[in-house]
């Protein structure tokens, strides 16, 4: 069990910065995931914490060591690869105890000791068979006790449940936090499926482009996200970005779009002190933050109905306003009464500002 | 009109393809019936009675005996050291992260190609000569190592490139030193494609003829394919029940071969495998 | 997209690879390097110019290209001529065909026929070369040969081929010999074309022939090229007809690669030889080349 740090970690490939100035405190004993859009260099992240790549600058800290220049089996880490790279020559007995195995552990040992793991991981009968023998599920859960049966200080994942059916994946899940709540190893986590990191992780770094965006708990990273980036990588529908013009006044504040005008009057001063007037600007709402209403209301918006997908526990409503869409999200499960013209109302509380650059300003 | 097009086409098929099987077999007839035969001829004809005498003469022959050792000798060793060097080599190829390998390999294919065995064999006899190899099988071990080399490479980089890396990465990461990664991890998975580059290797040296038949002279040296050519009687025919079944006894390694390769593998195709 | 990351440290890559290039050098590039200026010399293998050649100039390429007397038989430019009707006759014509028919006609068709044919074929190229030259022989032999044997069934007159059709003969037995890597190569193209596409044009009422031409033609065609030009080099560079017409008669078969062993190792001139090994290897070289330039213009289109 160990505290991991990146200290200004830069790896370039050529001309690609793959990870671009990183700093990231894990903390000892957290499930920490690193989210992102594919090629954002999430994987580039956890091999360097592996020692599976070298940076280019910075340094990387694993417990009190600095580890920047030691090879892999220095590191005492596990990892989980997305193909899972379980030996197809050796039985999962042999798999499993090879981490054992080359640190001089005796057979019989290995034996008990994984036969311990397997039996925890339900995958005690599957000992004497190969990898290609096991289904997808089974080759997971052989590929994580291989990871655990030498107690590692730190576990690395790298989109273990990308090969898994939709079924499967939810009971890996479960699984997965259970089994990291047991042992308690700091474990990071890697994943493009944003429900994935929000299920799993106490903290979440939002990754794109090699630098790291926002790093916060699951609530605060949904809550607020710092940038329209996150806000549109989290949350599903993510959230609803309308770009619109803010109105200032003496003492009135509006948010202005082609087609509605919000009264932000009780936030202006907030709003004064770093936006200027006529500025345009990004308006940010949750789908579950949305909710139908009357013509009149002040904070209503006029849309056409484009689409409804009732999921059961909840329905999603597509409507169009002007040419951007709006997703909302209705708890009831029922669909909407009307459909065709509907008023959308806004929670002001709820709302958050993004300059036109991405910045959060106000939420 | 249809039926009767589709009846023609039928035809055609089945006697196109009789004719091919009756080009590519009758050739052969000659090599399955005459080392039966008591009577060494030149005509393919049905021995009778059949006989294993000519057999028989062969292995009698120490001559001829130590002539397929030989030729087993120039086999195995060039098949050994071609099979490992390749190995090493199409490993690092994969491995390394050294710009501009793709261009070598590239260029090691190109040469091995225009520096032919009959274009070269001036040099290369000139070359064995200096270095004293001359009539030595040794020489000619290394002569085919160095001209079977690039295709090998490139074959065996094929199933090397074949083996996530990720087998390797997580041996490291379990705690393997690069060493035991080899021999638990890397070792078992290029099995196969050294299976195929060995076997290659082996069919090759043992039915050439040039190389071996340059560089080796005296009868104790002499592989099985310059050997052949000595079965002559004082007048100067050549004695055809001993040369037949000679022959039938030289390639039944190559057969055995065949048929391993095509239960266990298939017979597929890497690159250019044969030349 | 992983990998870059080294799992060989670029030393150990190093030793691993020493090897290779310790034998590569030592067979390939320094031959190749070495008959350029053996050329240049008197070099023989017995005699005072064995110890002390010298160099004498263009002399072996002006005996080599000597264009009173370089078309006779026994020269070099007649052992070209040989060797082109060898190439286009037996690579070209005879392997690519026949190996593109054999291909075509057990295309979709699998089963026992498909097994034996294949597996003569294979047999016929994979046996080695002084036991096929011993069969073919018999098989061609003017009075006991199985070729004239079933002649005479026919009614017709027996023929002596390694002496009335020497280079018929080893342009036969060398499409027999080599038409297995052609047949391999076309099938293992085939494979990869899609039934459907096929099966489209059927729908649309296209013939055999049509479908051939249309649809599969297009498709394999950097096949047929790949297939071309290394079956050509091959074919150029084979010995194998020397075990049986050794050239003759009276030089009538004496391909390029008999002619080099004709004067390097009957002769005993190293010099002469290697003007002959250096124009061979020239022409290795473009074909190579040429091949090489079709695999990367292959290489960017996927
Ligand atoms: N060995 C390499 N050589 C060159 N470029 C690389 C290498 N490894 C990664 N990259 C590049 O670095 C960037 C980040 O790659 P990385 O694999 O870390 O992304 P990722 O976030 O894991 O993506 P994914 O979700 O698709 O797995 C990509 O642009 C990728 O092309
Ligand atoms: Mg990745």
């Amino acid at each position: 069990m160990a505290r991991i740090m990146l200290e200004n970690v830069t790896r370039r490939f050529g001309l690609v910065i793959a990870v671009d100035n990183v700093s990231l405190p894990i903390i000892d004993g957290e499930f920490f995931a690193l989210l992102g859009p594919s090629g954002c260099g999430k994987t580039t992240t956890l091999r360097l914490i592996a020692g599976l790549e070298v940076p280019t600058a910075g340094r990387v800290h694993i417990g009190d060591r600095d580890v920047t220049g030691l090879p892999p089996r220095e590191r005492d880490v596990a990892m989980v690869f997305q193909d899972y790279a379980l030996y197809p020559h050796m039985t999962i007995l042999d798999n499993v105890g090879y981490p054992l195995k080359v640190r001089g552990v005796g057979r019989r040992e290995i034996r008990e000791r994984v036969g311990e793991v397997a039996g925890f991981l339900q995958i005690a009968e599957l000992l004497e068979r190969r990898p290609a023998q096991l289904s997808g599920g089974q080759q997971q859960r052989a590929a994580v006790a291989r990871a655990v049966v030498h107690k590692p200080q730190v576990f690395l994942f790298d989109e273990p449940l990308s090969n898994l059916d939709a079924k499967l994946r939810l009971e890996a899940r479960g699984f997965l936090k259970h089994l990291q709540h047991e042992l308690g190893i700091t474990t990071v986590y890697v994943t493009h499926d944003q429900a994935e990191a929000l299920a799993l992780a106490d903290r979440i770094a939002i990754m794109n482009q090699g630098r790291i965006i926002q790093v916060g708990t699951p609530l605060e990273v949904y809550r607020r996200p710092q940038t329209t980036f996150v806000a549109g990588f989290i949350g599903n529908p993510p959230m609803n970005l309308v770009p619109c013009r803010l109105e200032v006044g003496v003492d009135t504040a509006h948010l202005v779009g082609t087609t509605f005008r919000l009264d932000l009057t009780s936030l202006r001063d907030r709003l004064a002190l770093t936006l200027r007037d006529g500025e345009e600007v990004i308006l940010g709402v949750r789908p579950e933050h949305l909710t139908f209403c009357g013509q009149g209301d002040s904070f209503a918006i006029p849309a056409e109905t484009y689409a409804i997908q009732p999921l059961g526990a909840e329905c999603v409503v597509i409507l169009l306003v002007d040419s951007t869409t709006l997703s909302v999200r209705l708890f009831t499960g029922e669909p909407p009464q009307q459909t065709g013209r509907v008023w959308v109302g806004v929670n002001p509380e709820r709302i958050l500002v993004y300059r036109k650059s991405g910045e959060l300003v106000l939420g | 009109m249809r039926l009767v097009r589709l009846v023609l086409a039928r035809v055609a098929f089945y006697l196109f393809v009789t004719l091919v099987a009756a080009f590519f077999a009758l050739p052969m007839l000659w090599l399955v019936l005459t080392p039966f035969n008591p009577r060494g001829t030149l005509a393919a004809e049905i021995p009778s009675p059949a006989t294993m005498a000519n057999f028989r003469l062969v292995f009698a022959n120490a001559f001829a005996m130590r002539a397929l050792l030989n030729s087993a000798i120039l086999g195995i060793g060039a098949m050994l050291i071609t099979t490992l060097v390749a190995t090493l080599a199409a490993y690092a190829l994969s491995r390394t992260d050294v710009p501009g390998l793709d261009f070598l390999i590239y260029a090691l294919i190109l040469f091995s190609s225009v520096v032919t065995g009959t274009a070269a064999m001036v040099p290369i006899f000139l070359l064995i000569f200096y270095l004293g190899l001359i009539d030595t099988l040794l020489g000619v071990i290394l002569v085919f190592t160095g001209g079977l080399l690039p295709t090998a490479i490139f074959i065996m980089r094929d199933f090397v490139e074949g083996i996530p890396r990720s087998y390797e990465e997580s041996a490291l990461v379990s705690g393997a030193t690069p060493r035991q990664m080899f021999q638990d991890v890397v070792a078992p998975l290029v099995q196969p494609g050294m299976m195929v580059v060995a076997i290659w290797a082996f069919v090759h040296v043992w039915g050439a003829f040039l190389i071996p038949f340059i560089l080796l002279r005296s009868p104790t040296s002499m592989p099985a394919s310059v050997a052949i050519y000595s079965f002559y009687t004082e007048a100067g025919t050549p004695i055809i029940t001993l040369t037949s079944s000679y022959a039938l006894l030289f390639a039944l390694p190559v057969l055995v071969l065949y048929l391993l390769v095509n239960w266990r593998y298939g017979f597929r195709f890497f690159g250019g495998i044969k030349r | 997209m992983t990998g870059g990351a080294p799992i060989l440290s670029r030393r150990t890559g190093f030793f691993f690879l020493l090897p290779s290039l310790g034998f590569v050098s030592l067979f390939i590039l320094f031959p190749f390097v070495w008959v350029f200026y053996l050329s240049f010399t008197n070099q023989t293998l017995t005699g005072v110019t064995a110890i002390q050649s010298r160099l004498v100039g263009l002399a072996n390429y002006h005996r080599l290209l000597d264009f009173e007397t370089w078309m006779t038989s026994g020269q070099f430019g007649n052992a070209l001529r040989i060797s082109a009707q060898f190439v286009v006759g037996s690579a070209l014509i005879g392997q690519a065909l026949l190996g593109l028919a054999i291909a075509w006609a057990f295309y979709r068709w699998r089963g026992a026929f498909r097994e034996i044919v294949y597996t003569l074929v294979i047999l016929a190229w994979i046996i080695p070369d002084v036991v096929v030259a011993f069969t073919w022989m018999a098989f061609l032999d003017r009075d006991r040969g199985t070729l004239n044997a079933i002649l005479q069934l026919l009614r017709l007159a027996p023929v002596d081929w390694l002496i009335q059709q020497p280079v018929l003969s080893i342009i036969i037995f060398n499409t027999w010999r080599g038409t297995a890597f052609s047949m391999l190569l076309f099938s293992s193209a085939l494979a990869t074309i899609p039934p459907s596409y096929l099966e489209s044009a059927e729908v649309a009422g296209a013939s055999g022939w049509q479908k051939f031409r249309d649809i599969i033609l297009p498709l394999i065609r950097s096949h047929i090229l790949t297939d071309i030009i290394l079956i050509t080099l091959w074919t150029f560079n084979t010995f194998t007809p020397f075990l049986i017409t050794g050239g003759g008669p009276a030089f009538k078969s004496e391909l390029v690669s008999i002619y080099t062993f004709r004067i390097a190792f009957q002769f005993f001139e190293f010099g002469r030889g290697g003007a002959i090994a250096v124009a061979m290897m020239l022409i290795n070289l473009v074909l190579a080349l040429t091949y090489l330039t079709i695999l990367r213009r292959q290489g960017v289109r996927t």
